[in-house]
């Protein structure tokens, strides 16, 4: 039983200490979600007072890790929303197919799922020789596991349901391997993935992207988080590159909305604005 | 006591317990709705234009950073857990289902109970399951009003039931009797 009330005092307090002993910065992330987390981890570890959770985080670094994993986002899944994947293949895909080579970013990867839908997506749209993909993320235990690229086989019944209504082509079992309770995916959709640590909240710019895909990630940060990387986003992008955000997520709240151009407004595709006179 | 906010977490059977309760509810209605309906993960708004349509409340689907405002009613989006901010604005999370479910009603009510304290009203309503009973639990211990629909008048008793058995809630009421309280906490503020 949690013995009192977490402040929001007790919470900044803590994220405070993390950033200053691990370098990993929670601070601007939604508080409700933070406190949730925290009363998560405090219940699972036993804990009774704010404070013991603070202490251990300092002192017991294999505690620190499990905060960590509980913080950051690592639930995702193949061809999440398939009819936003379906308006990539009808919308996008045109588009990137006038490149010469296409580079995609895939912003806070988690464990992989969406960076292999999207493998997929290129073989069967016969781009996938000219891209290469970086796939993200600041949790190094998630893209270990992507990396890996083992599922749970009991999920491919759902994935391969999402893929069939994203306009899939082929069989979906054709790209994976089933081994008992897992699968394992094709090496080939592994070729050209490029899985780096890379934090959207202290990192920079890394590479001129043609297509940033960053799928619910930015509803777990404050408005001042969401414009900062909104930025980087932004400068990231080639002249006319497009971003994909999640379907509650928005440009609204950034100082940057005038210079995209929505492509598909209900699937958050969006087209950044050539810039006049730059030479 | 001036209440903040309002939030109703209801399952099977949802449809028409809303559906009832916007069609009574008067249209200076001013304390804010938050409601979880379970429901299916595709599903698209339909369902919230038919509640839409039953008076001049306006119902929407809660946008990630919108601020809640008085005489609005708001619907977690399908697939995403909806929390609240201290600072009165929705965040919405695609966390681990909870209780089986995304939304879940124990996300919103812990979130709301920990922001609006004693100034909240938590409404369990019909449904099949046992989602929202901690969170009922938590609004309690948080000094807010407690309500559940009484199981006998529920189109599926499980959900209410659960809460009952849990939590010495304050009101065990009908529909009417739920609408006809929450009209008349509404009229006491003005």
């Amino acid at each position: 039983m949690i013995s009192k009330d977490i402040s929001e005092l007790d919470i900044s307090l803590l994220l405070e200490a993390i950033f200053q002993k691990y370098g990993y910065d929670f601070r601007q992330y939604s508080q409700a979600h933070i406190r949730r987390r925290i009363i998560n981890r405090m219940v699972l570890s036993g804990l009774e007072d704010i404070s013991d959770i603070q202490s251990n985080v300092l002192n017991d670094e294999a505690f620190a890790s499990k905060l960590f994993q509980d913080l950051s986002i690592t639930v995702t899944e193949m061809f999440r929303d398939p009819c936003f994947y379906k308006s990539l293949r009808e919308n996008v895909i045109p588009v990137l197919k006038t490149y010469p080579f296409i580079k995609i970013w895939h912003a806070g990867c988690s464990t992989g799922e969406e960076a292999y839908s999207m493998s997929i997506l290129m073989q069967e749209e016969g781009l996938y020789n000219r891209t290469i993909i970086y796939a993200t993320d600041f949790n190094q235990h998630a893209l270990n596991k992507a990396k890996e690229g083992i599922f749970s086989n009991k999920m491919m019944k759902e994935y391969t349901a999402n893929y069939q209504l994203s306009g899939g082509k082929e069989s979906f079992s054709k790209y994976y391997t089933s081994n008992y309770d897992s699968v394992i995916m094709n090496q080939s959709l592994k070729k050209n993935i490029v899985w780096a640590n890379h934090n959207l909240v202290t990192d920079s710019v890394f590479a001129e992207i043609h297509i940033i895909l960053c799928r619910n990630v930015l509803i777990y940060f404050n408005n001042d988080l969401q414009n900062k990387v909104q930025s980087l986003f932004y400068e990231s992008l080639i002249n006319g590159g497009i971003l994909c955000l999640g379907s509650k997520e928005s440009l609204c709240f950034s100082n940057l909305s005038e210079e995209y151009s929505e492509m598909d407004k209900n699937q958050k595709i969006f087209k950044k604005k050539y810039i006049e006179n730059e030479l | 006591m001036n209440y903040e906010a309002i939030v109703i977490g209801v399952s099977s059977g949802g449809l028409n317990a809303l559906k009832f309760l916007f069609s009574y509810l008067p249209e200076n209605f001013r304390i804010p709705v938050i409601i979880v309906q379970h429901i299916n993960r595709h599903s698209d708004s339909n369902w919230i234009k038919i509640l839409n349509n039953l008076n001049s409340i306006h119902i929407k689907e809660a946008d990630e950073k919108e601020t809640i405002e008085p005489g609005k009613v708001y619907i977690a989006p399908p697939n995403y857990h909806l929390m609240i901010e201290n600072d009165r604005t929705f965040s919405l999370t695609i966390d681990e289902l909870v209780n089986f479910a995304r939304p879940s009603i124990d996300v919103l009510f812990e979130s709301a109970a920990e922001v609006y304290n004693n100034k909240l009203i938590g409404i369990v309503l019909t449904g099949s399951n046992s989602d929202g009973t901690k969170g009922l639990k938590r609004i309690k211990n948080h000094g807010g009003l407690t309500i559940a629909q009484d199981p006998a008048t529920a189109e599926s008793p499980q959900m209410p039931a659960s809460a009952i058995a849990s939590i010495q809630v304050d009101h065990i009421l009908s529909l009417g009797g739920i609408k006809d309280l929450l009209i008349k906490i509404a009229g006491d503020i003005d």
